[in-house]
């Protein structure tokens, strides 16, 4: 342990997440309510199962995104060293205008100027890019609550692994199902996006692991829209430069949570800090596919091991950020319960944004009778049938391994049979003993669990390490000249970062 | 001169400056809660409220949770997490919901019942509790609960109709001996006591509200009349005289059923009477035999006979399996918790064919088990935004009611039904709706609506066929004198025909509306229910109105005339931030102050805290706040009445008879004085008839400042207290003092001096104010309720607080959930833990509704009944049918992001949703009409004023059913819509 970073992590729990889209409005109108970035949803929600926004973004086959295995080592898949120089003037797996969409507004001085007709006058809409009049075909958010069905959640890309009549009963209305999945960039620890950009205008953050695009340097060679799998990052027709979230850090610098976090109405997002060990970068992007998700996991240390803390110290990071990383709900999620995954490990960028699974309601079937019965014998289905198929999640969550993906969804039920036994004591206890066995879980994990999820303030939530500007500061003048500036920003980057 | 102007809690100072100038002015309110069907007619059935639920925090303390036509996530977004939280917390969650939606994700079952058939789903739940729980298992806290807090051991007299008994009306106390001379007689009930078996009058019915003897208005084991002890008796099966068969209809199968009831006998004056309890007709309703003989249902598979699980699948697709499960949870979560379950309903049933039987139909799974009045129960309907919290100030303030005058406030369904001339295309109401046959229930709706009007149970505006300027000058040139002289003229002239109520000639031109202000709203094709006849009644303009005139045939009270007139209203004003619907088809706009450019208030159902609204910046160019505009409209107007009206003039004001006033145990029966079947006395058995003078060249004046009669005290639903002292604070700030006449008033001119006054002088944000109510409700119950004093009496806040932080409301009398130490509101609370009444006819929870209209409509016992066929009635009849056209029964008008809110048509939602609210169809419908996505369909419904084209999606999850283009703010659709050619 030589090399332990600070990495500024999150969680979103998608079991409570209610598909409202606040978080996307709030970063909209503070990031990108500009010129040339009227199409760009940092932040966006999807209906799964659905293709997304970009539309397949998960389609690497198509859009080339993310990193592959060569042997022992590892390379991009779209751009990349040798690649890249190649196409590096015909860029030919980036999303175009229609991947994403045609942004719109409507001609809303027709409502007043309109003389009189036979009809109410209407208000058309007319493109944000050409200003012509158009008929809006496609939207950051067009498959939304399962509209389109057939042309958009039935072409879902984490469908690969189900077989036609598993696709097929996906879509009978006793097995209905959707859930959402909100999207921001992933601060990677192994960002393709840093790596494929010629001109080294991305970076990462030393202190918190955030990766920005130095506006400067950006050369609008746009290698870093290919090689981000998830489709975060986006190109600026008017500037001409990328741009992405920038994970509000002017915001989290100051002790405030990210816009996108603070907004979420269904309280399903928490942050907070992981070490994690850099040396293992290689090594564990580069590893079997089978085993990328344990080692991915395995990169994160434990802040409560004193080894761990004394390397941390040794690696300059300050002992505030050891305190937040100990009080991390990221750490608990994660690491202590094991409860979330990373959405697609398998594109090897190791993501720092993690999920907790959906539970969904019980399996149904329709009678011989054609009547819709969902009853059983327990009060609440074992999770052993699923609505959602468990290999349809570990597509999206665990690069296919469904074990996992079923043992999260067996300790969630497990927290509510203990709460249920603890509030209302209307189960067998015996039963609720053997599922707590079963999922590993003890009773204080459990009542954790329950607390974290269901009434944990906004402190307990986002856990933000102090910033210690100061470090910052020193680097470009002295700290006491600053403080007659503070305000005005710095003139120059400072000289940090990977 | 009317107004509208909907959803009063939300900014509500903004909805008083209209009704108040309008209130002054003499015009007319219409209301807004039962015009969007957002009113659940089921709360005033069963609990006298109008509606009354938890805050969403108390969702949390729920374990068992069912959701019904209301999409939490998409309805109730900021309050759903609470939802979530609780299931973490071991609580179960089931969802009835034809499609799979927001809220679906969130349940642990998903019951996909057909569109519009809870009810029936709900009876057999009923059916199985009432066998298991009840007879079966005689669970003691549903038992004691059932006993103490509802109306089932009331006595029912059974009359005999021809060779059968049916179910008659409660038997009232003055029907016996014992209880002859009470005073209120009928309007006091009877129990047997358990033990000795002898009839007791129970305290709390309306009746001992409303006596001069004040302090057995509550729900103690104690004769209303003699004090002495009891405990009820539930049914009479142990104590019969007799086994009778008593006749139920259901409706779904159109037959008439015999099932056993357990009676008892009483010799009265007019004979001997059968009579049994609302417990014993509850059991057999709901085909629950007991051992008695009848048409009672074999067992839960039989699907013959109602309510059992068997024969609910008929209607709603769901496996009786699956209801016996739910039912068996359900009650053993109740009895474990004591009642912690809870429905959340919301306007997928509300807005559905007899939403308020579906309603009943939960309600009664709740009552049955103890789950009303609980934290962590409830019937918890969020429909509208209708809570009102300050009620007691606001509501004088808003109606003008500190200048001590009395209000126009309309009912606006029926007063658009008859303006609109929508009446002129409705048949026979009985010819699509399952009904008893019987003269009440077969009327035309206008006939019944007229016949209201006169009986005082209805207000109608326009009044009479005549200015009530002139009648009244007319009157006291003829010699009447006094509020007395000018009601006998008016009847002496109604009942010689020489007056004419406005209701019954409706198409006559002294009867037009004629100015109609809209303000905080869409009116015009959002809120309109017949966009087109609005178009052409109200305002003549083009229209596509295709339906048949029919009623000619039917109306017999209502004057036909052959040519329907069209555009009926000469000046629509809108005062409005957008150009939406309503502002392109009025005369004059005025530009209005948005949410963010004014001072006001917020209160709500959903959460127990009052919010303010503070202009971020003034309101942009010439826009001014509601309450400037209506003040500046209300200053010319007493300019230009010094010329035109200089001196006051005597007005006359009819005024329904209310709930929550003596007037409400007036009318024993249905009787109506214009028939000569009863005397006509103004308050009784007619509508009253006040008189009132009008300075109009004082409006502004009085606009601007306090009336003193607030002086007299504040208060609402029957509470009230003394607030002088605080009026007289007001007046202490001389800065904000206006002089009239040489008086003194505290000055409301500014927005913020009015919300101020609402904060001082409600009980629900002024600690000592809180006190004396609750002070004015022990007196009416005779009990104790000092615990439920705010622990801090010094408690007040002003404006400027709640701009630092909104807080939290106090206790308080007008309404009946305790919020003490964060406790979460739910409704009821203090009716089952202090023993206050329901403001009901027995101050109970009614399963049975005492009303002769309510038998002739076959509804005084729970039920269900079938959803009209839609080739019935109205403009469907003519719909296309043919072609690439299908009917679809519409799910919801309700769509992600603008439940009353402008949001949805903010670019962003827009750009998130489809660029406007696209219509949802099933795959395999699409399919049939060889519609793909993207495409654009016309919807013929409601919308055919406009006929815009519209998205088409298809959303595999709907099964069978649709939605439809939600019809409030349609601005984008139609904005989108190309001009049609």
């Amino acid at each position: 342990m030589k090399n332990i970073r600070s990495q500024i992590s999150m969680v979103f729990h998608l079991d409570k997440c209610i598909g409202c889209h606040t978080c996307s409005i709030a970063c909209k109108n503070i990031w990108t309510d500009r010129k040339g970035a009227e199409y760009m949803w940092w932040n966006n929600v999807e209906t799964k199962p659905g293709t997304g926004y970009p539309s397949k973004w998960e389609n690497q086959d198509a859009y080339k995104g993310g990193w592959e295995k060569n042997g022992d080592s590892l390379e991009l898949k779209g751009a990349g060293k040798l690649k890249g120089l190649k196409t590096l003037f015909h860029n030919t797996h980036m999303p175009t205008m229609d991947n994403y969409y045609e942004p719109w507004n409507y001609q809303y001085s027709k409502l007043l100027d309109s003389p009189e007709m036979d009809d109410q006058p209407t208000a058309e809409a007319v493109s944000m890019i050409t200003g012509e009049k158009m008929t809006p075909k496609s939207g950051p958010n067009w498959d939304d609550d399962l509209s389109g069905s057939p042309i958009y959640a039935r072409n879902d890309v984490n469908m690969k692994d189900l077989s036609p009549s598993e696709k097929e009963t996906m879509f009978q209305l006793e097995r209905m199902v959707m859930f959402y999945l909100p999207r921001i960039c992933n601060h990677c620890l192994n960002p393709a996006c840093v790596a494929a950009c010629p001109s080294g205008a991305f970076y990462k953050r030393g202190e918190d692991g955030i990766v920005l695009v130095n506006q400067k340097q950006c050369r609008g060679w746009r290698m870093c829209i290919t090689a981000c799998p998830h489709k975060k990052v986006y190109y600026n027709w008017n500037t001409g430069k990328s741009e992405k979230c920038i994970l509000c850090y002017p915001r989290l610098e100051t002790g405030q949570v990210p816009a996108c976090m603070h907004s979420c109405v269904g309280r399903i997002r928490y942050l907070g800090v992981m070490l994690y060990d850099a040396d293992r970068i290689k090594e564990i992007a580069s590893c079997e596919e089978k085993d990328l998700l344990k080692k991915q996991l395995e990169i994160y240390l434990d802040p409560n091991d004193p080894e761990v803390i004394a390397a941390a110290k040794a690696c300059g990071i300050a002992d505030s950020t050891i305190d937040s990383a100990q009080k991390s709900p990221v750490w608990k999620y994660v690491k202590e319960w094991g409860i979330a995954l990373p959405l697609h490990p398998e594109f090897r960028t190791l993501p720092n944004l993690f999920y907790v699974m959906p539970l969904l309601p019980a399996m149904a079937q329709i009678n011989d009778d054609n009547n819709y019965h969902t009853a059983s014998s327990a009060l609440w289905d074992d999770m052993k049938n699923p609505r959602l198929p468990l290999k349809y999640l570990a597509s999206i969550f665990s690069a296919g391994d469904v074990n996992i993906v079923g043992k999260i969804l067996e300790k969630l039920m497990t927290v509510r049979l203990h709460r249920r036994a603890v509030t209302v004591g209307d189960l067998n206890q015996n039963e609720v003993n053997t599922a707590m066995l079963a999922s590993g879980l003890t009773p204080e994990q459990a009542d954790g669990i329950y607390r974290l999820t269901s009434l944990a303030r906004l402190e307990e939530r986002f856990v933000i390490p102090p910033a210690h500007r100061e470090e910052a500061i020193e680097m470009i003048e002295e700290t006491h000249i600053h403080k007659g500036n503070t305000g005005f920003g710095f003139m120059d980057r400072p000289k940090r970062g990977l | 001169m009317v107004g509208f102007s909907p959803i009063p809690a939300m900014s509500m100072m903004s909805f008083a400056a209209g009704s108040r100038f309008l209130q002054l002015f003499g015009g007319v309110n219409l209301s807004f809660y039962d015009w969007y069907c957002d009113l659940p007619n089921s709360f005033p059935e069963i609990w006298g409220e109008q509606t009354d639920v938890a805050e969403s925090a108390d969702w949390y303390n729920s374990k068992f949770v069912a959701v019904m036509g209301a999409n939490l996530g998409m309805t109730r977004t900021p309050d759903v997490h609470f939802f979530a939280e609780s299931r973490h917390n071991g609580t179960k969650t089931v969802v009835f919901s034809p499609d799979f939606n927001m809220v679906s994700k969130y349940a642990d079952q998903w019951i996909p019942v057909h569109a519009g058939q809870d009810g029936a789903f709900w009876m057999a739940v009923t059916h199985v509790i009432l066998k298991e729980a009840h007879f079966e298992q005689k669970i003691p806290y549903f038992i004691e609960y059932t006993k103490k807090y509802t109306d089932a051991p009331f006595l029912v007299e059974l009359n005999k109709e021809g060779e059968n008994y049916v179910p008659g009306r409660l038997l009232r106390a003055n029907s016996i001996e014992k209880y002859k001379a009470s005073e209120n007689g009928d309007w006091k009930f009877l129990n047997i006591d358990e033990k000795t078996g002898e009839f007791i009058c129970p305290p709390g019915s309306s009746g001992h509200r409303w006596q001069e003897k004040k302090g057995s208005w509550n729900l103690q084991y104690n004769d209303g009349e003699t004090g002495k002890e009891y405990n009820p008796l539930l049914s009479l099966i142990e104590q019969k005289d007799e086994v009778l068969q008593v006749e139920f209809i259901h409706f779904e199968q159109n037959k008439k059923v015999k099932r056993g009831v357990p009676v008892k006998y009483l010799q009265t004056k007019n004979g001997k009477i059968a009579f049994t309890t609302v417990y014993d007709l509850m059991m057999a309703q709901h085909g629950v035999s007991r051992g008695l003989d009848g048409d009672y249902p074999a067992g839960y598979e039989d699907a013959n006979s109602a309510y059992t699980p068997a024969w609910q699948e008929i209607y709603t697709g769901i496996s009786s399996g699956t209801v016996i499960q739910f039912t068996r949870e359900w009650y053993k979560t109740a009895k474990a918790t004591n009642g912690k379950c809870s429905v959340i309903i919301g306007a997928g049933i509300n807005h559905w064919y007899h939403s308020n039987l579906i309603y009943r139909s939960a309600t009664m799974s709740l009552i049955l088990t103890g789950c009303i009045g609980v934290n962590g129960g409830g019937m918890n309907h969020y429909v509208g935004q209708e809570k009102l919290a300050p009620f007691d100030s606001w509501g004088a303030i808003m109606s003008g009611k500190d200048w001590k005058i009395p209000v126009r406030f309309q009912q606006t369904p029926i007063w658009h039904y008859i303006h609109s001339d929508q009446w002129r295309y409705d048949g026979n109401q009985a010819d699509y709706n399952a009904v008893p046959k019987n003269d009440f229930s077969s009327q035309h709706s206008a006939d019944l609506i007229a016949k209201s009007v006169r009986n005082g149970w209805m207000p109608f505006f326009p009044q009479y066929n005549k200015n009530s300027f002139d009648i009244a000058a007319e009157a006291k040139k003829s010699g009447a004198t006094g509020n007395k002289g000018i009601q006998d003229y008016i009847i002496d002239k109604l009942k010689t025909g020489e007056l004419k109520y406005s209701v019954n000639q409706p198409d006559n031109e002294e009867n037009f509306p004629r100015v109609w202000y809209i303000w905080r709203g869409n009116a015009l094709l959002s809120s309109a229910k017949g966009h087109e006849y609005f178009l052409k009644h109200y305002l003549g303009t083009h229209h596509n109105e295709i339906a048949d005139e029919v009623a000619k045939e039917f109306v017999k009270e209502i004057e036909w005339k052959e040519d329907a007139p069209e555009g009926k209203m000469d000046l629509v004003v809108d005062l409005n931030f957008r150009m939406d619907t309503s502002a392109l088809y009025s005369d004059i706009v005025l530009p209005a102050a948005s949410w963010y450019e004014k001072a006001d208030l917020n209160s709500t159902d959903m959460h127990s805290f009052i919010h303010p609204l503070s202009a971020a910046i003034p309101p942009v160019w010439e826009s001014k706040t509601d309450w400037e505009i209506f003040r500046e409209i209300a200053r010319v107007t007493s300019e230009v009445a010094k010329e035109h009206l200089p001196e006051p003039m005597l007005d006359i004001v009819n005024m329904p008879i209310a709930h929550d006033s003596p007037g409400e145990i007036s009318q024993p029966e249905i009787k109506d004085w214009f028939t000569g079947e009863c005397e006509a006395i103004p308050g009784k058995t007619m509508h009253n008839i006040v008189t009132v003078e009008r300075d109009y060249t004082q409006i502004y004046n009085k606009y601007i400042s306090l009336g003193d009669n607030v002086r007299n005290g504040l208060g609402a639903h029957g509470i009230s207290f003394p607030c002088e002292d605080y009026y007289d604070q007001l007046l202490q700030n001389t800065q904000h003092v206006n002089t009239i006449d040489g008086k003194k008033y505290p000055s409301i001119k500014e927005d913020v001096k009015a919300i101020d006054a609402v904060l001082l002088l409600s009980s629900l944000t002024n600690g000592k104010l809180s006190e004396r109510a609750f002070e004015n409700a022990e007196k009416n119950t005779g009990m104790d309720l000092s615990k439920l004093r705010p622990q801090n009496n010094d408690f007040s806040i002003t404006y400027k607080d709640l701009q630092a932080q909104p807080r939290r409301l106090l206790n308080s009398p007008l309404w009946s959930g305790t919020v003490e130490n964060g406790r979460a509101y739910s409704a009821f609370t203090m009716n089952t833990e202090y023993l206050i009444p329901w403001r009901t006819l027995t101050g109970r929870q009614h399963m049975y509704l005492d009303h002769q209209g309510y038998i002739a409509f076959g509804e005084n016992l729970p039920t269900y009944k079938p959803s009209p066929r839609p080739e019935l009635y109205g403009d469907l009849r003519k719909s296309v049918k043919e072609g690439r056209a299908k009917l679809f029964n519409v799910l919801t008008p309700h769509g992600k992001w603008h439940i009353h809110s402008t949001y949805g048509d903010t670019l962003r939602m827009l750009t998130l949703s489809r660029g406007m609210e696209p219509c949802w169809l099933n795959e395999k419908d699409a399919e049939a009409l060889g519609v793909k996505d993207n495409d654009w369909v016309g919807s013929a419904k409601r919308q055919r004023g406009l006929l815009y084209p519209c998205l088409c999606e298809f959303a595999n999850s709907s099964g069978h059913l649709h939605h439809l283009p939600r019809t409030r703010t349609n601005l984008f659709c139609a904005k989108i819509a190309q001009p049609r050619k």
